[in-house]
């Protein structure tokens, strides 16, 4: 019993770094139809941002704070001045360049930062509160993350809510025409929702990262990981995303306690994937009728 | 159905037959001055094929072991994008998984290989290609359902978690370390042919390559023979516009899956290669990084073009040591000049993707058709 409980706790703030990334993913799909293969390579490196800055003497917040707004300026950058010249063109070209980007970004990383396993600090503790004389999976850095990703996820829903460039962003989103001819800025509302999505990515990466170590493909499964999420709630709907990754979370959690450990993982996440595609293609919660293959 | 694929299209299709009468009525002229080519299909590809033998056995006999090694690892690139080109050129299917299917071959060649008795080297080859081509035909079956985005993530799922399956059977597998591999030794008759065709020593590097340049030409001539079939044009029907397609009577789901199997058996060879050239088999040599390695190679040469994943190939063989040497001269480590050739890749397929996407091969062509039709134009007013 003991041991179910800290599974699915510790499931559960894993899902949660699933859902931002997922969510991520999903903020990019609904803008520019474009999965961003990228996006683990950018958390990457602005997680390396502030493990740079952690290590130059800066506490924990400014370099996170730093970090975040180090992704927000490279995800504008990499969709103004890379993603822009293939988007709305042939699909799979688009996949092409952001795993080159993928490949670029990590690879630029491991050459300025290297290669090797480094620490990433925690800002809260790792030690599992105690109830009753035992001592659970739940630790007050878990805490801190999972309200992070609810926080983030309730400024998102404020964002596109209540706010008019909220609005633009789904008007953008929703059909470039017509948020054109009403006189939305489309383009610059995409490189927005990039950066925006770039920023929850990172967030993500930073997460994950506390109190582990981080080196330039850390992030390769959670890739893997994010996408399936995604895929569960079917790319299109980011309170699916959210459902699908605290699912895959528990699942994953699950699968590592109980059938073989954590080298089947990743293999567990290609399962469910292909058994998710093949049967519900629009995921679990799908509100539009799938594309046809 | 795309600009990349309508150039895949225009790359994979030379005129069959008689190519100067496709484009340019005043045939008889532009003839002038050109080769004469066997007007069979096949014969022009067997031509090919011994002309690139005799230019394989030249590149071995005149270079040093280490080139020699070099070619070895450029045939098994070869093999596996060759098959990746066919997939990703002529059907439109991308896979990012193609690293964990050579991983399957090289496996598969290992087990074989270790048995006291191990059968003769084809024998293994050829179980490696059925293995690879069963696991193909599973995947196939799932992603001929799939699309562009989601093919990619369901194929860059598996290339993340086969390497698992090495871990997790230690035993059979070998773990982290990976499964030796006993690469089988060069036969006596091999040895006093090279002497006296050459007079050069016959070095098991120098066995390594020839079997890898075998199983290339066999694969190549197969692959080159398949797309000009009525396969091939199955396949580009199916790439170009399924609806249209699927209303001729074509059924989509088997193409599919046809097509991977062939991809995967091609891969699976390679992975055999792999495995006899390194002699080990180890999850840390098929990452991530060598299924999208594969992938820059077939980009950067020219989507659905045999030649084109050759050239890339080889540039998969030859440009890390140019970049490692290069970041070395700059003063960067070993590890982080290592890291040079694939932040390279990463920009050679946005950069190729965004100004060629047609690739090297593809661009040239396009080139050079768009360079007759204008001088034929001319004659044609000029009259």
């Amino acid at each position: 019993m003991q041991q179910f409980i800290d599974t699915t706790l510790s499931g559960l703030a894993q899902g949660m770094v699933f859902a931002a990334f997922a969510l991520a993913l999903v903020l990019i799909w609904r803008s520019t139809r474009i999965v961003n293969f990228a996006q683990g390579s950018m958390a990457m490196a602005t997680t390396f941002v502030a493990l740079a800055l952690i290590q130059a003497g800066w506490n924990y917040w400014a370099a996170l704070a730093a970090a975040l707004v180090s992704g927000f300026v490279l995800g504008a950058v990499v969709e103004r001045v890379v993603i822009r010249r293939v988007e709305g063109g042939p699909e799979l070209n688009a996949v092409i360049v952001t795993l080159g980007l993928f490949v670029a970004i990590q690879a630029a990383v491991a050459i300025i930062a290297g290669s090797s396993f480094q620490s990433f600090p925690a800002p809260f503790g790792l030690r599992g509160f105690t109830i009753g004389g035992n001592t659970i999976a739940l630790t007050p850095n878990r805490v801190y993350v999972i309200a992070a990703v609810l926080l983030t996820m309730a400024l998102l829903v404020a964002l596109f809510r209540f706010t008019r460039v909220g609005l633009a962003m789904r008007a953008a989103a929703f059909g470039q025409e017509v948020a054109r001819l009403l006189g939305v800025r489309v383009g610059r509302m995409l490189t927005l929702g990039w950066a925006l999505a770039a920023v929850v990515g990172s967030l993500a990466g930073l997460l994950i990262a506390g109190g582990s170590f981080v080196y330039p493909a850390y992030m390769d499964s959670l890739i893997v990981f994010g996408f399936v999420a995604a895929v569960l709630g079917g790319l299109d709907s980011p309170i699916g995303a959210v459902v699908g990754g605290l699912l895959l979370g528990l699942a994953l959690s699950y699968v590592s306690a109980y059938f073989g450990g954590s080298s089947v993982v990743n293999l567990a996440a290609l399962v469910i994937l292909v058994v998710v595609l093949l049967v519900r293609p629009g995921g679990l919660f799908a509100s539009t009728v799938a594309r046809r293959a | 159905m795309s600009d990349l694929q309508n150039a895949g299209q225009t790359i994979a299709q030379p005129p069959a037959g008689n190519p100067a009468t496709a484009a340019a009525p005043a045939s008889t002229s532009s003839r002038k001055g050109r080769i004469p080519l066997p007007q069979s299909t096949l014969l022009r590809h067997l031509l090919a094929v011994v002309l690139c033998a005799v230019a394989a056995v030249v590149l071995l006999e005149s270079t040093d072991p280490f080139r020699n090694s070099q070619l070895a690892t450029l045939t098994y690139y070869a093999i596996a994008a060759g098959g990746l080109t066919v997939l990703t050129g002529l059907n439109g299917q991308i896979s990012l998984g193609h690293g964990a299917l050579m991983a399957v071959g090289a496996y598969t060649t290992g087990l074989f290989l270790s048995a006291d008795e191990p059968l003769p080297l084809p024998v293994v080859f050829l179980a490696a290609i059925v293995v690879t081509a069963l696991v193909g035909a599973v995947v196939g079956a799932a992603a001929s359902r799939l699309h562009g985005p989601y093919l990619a993530g369901a194929t860059l799922a598996l290339a993340v978690g086969l390497p698992g399956l090495a871990l997790k059977f230690k035993g059979t597998l070998g773990g982290e370390q990976g499964l030796r591999v006993r690469a089988p030794r060069a036969p006596e008759w091999f040895g006093d042919a090279i002497k006296t065709l050459t007079g050069n020593p016959a070095t098991a590097t120098k066995w390594l390559a020839y079997v890898g340049a075998i199983a290339l030409l066999v694969t190549y001539f197969l692959l080159a023979n398949l797309i000009r079939s009525r396969i091939g044009r199955t396949w580009r029907a199916v790439r170009d516009n399924d609806v249209a397609a699927e209303l001729a009577g074509i059924r989509l789901g088997s193409w599919r899956v046809l097509a991977f199997v062939v991809s995967a058996a091609c891969a699976g060879l390679g992975g055999a290669v792999l495995a006899i050239v390194v002699r080990l088999a180890a999850p840390s040599a098929f990452t991530l990084v060598l299924s999208l390695a594969l992938l820059t190679a077939i980009v950067l040469g020219g989507l659905g073009s045999l030649l084109g994943a050759l050239i890339g190939s080889a540039l998969l063989v030859f440009l890390p040591q140019v970049t490692t040497d290069l970041g070395s001269a700059a003063g960067l480590d070993g590890t982080e000049a290592a890291q040079l050739a694939p932040f390279v890749y990463g920009v050679v397929l946005v950069a190729a993707m965004i100004f060629a996407p047609a690739g090297i091969v593809g661009t040239i062509r396009l080139r050079w058709l768009a360079q007759r039709a204008k001088r034929a134009v001319a004659r044609e007013t000029g009259r």
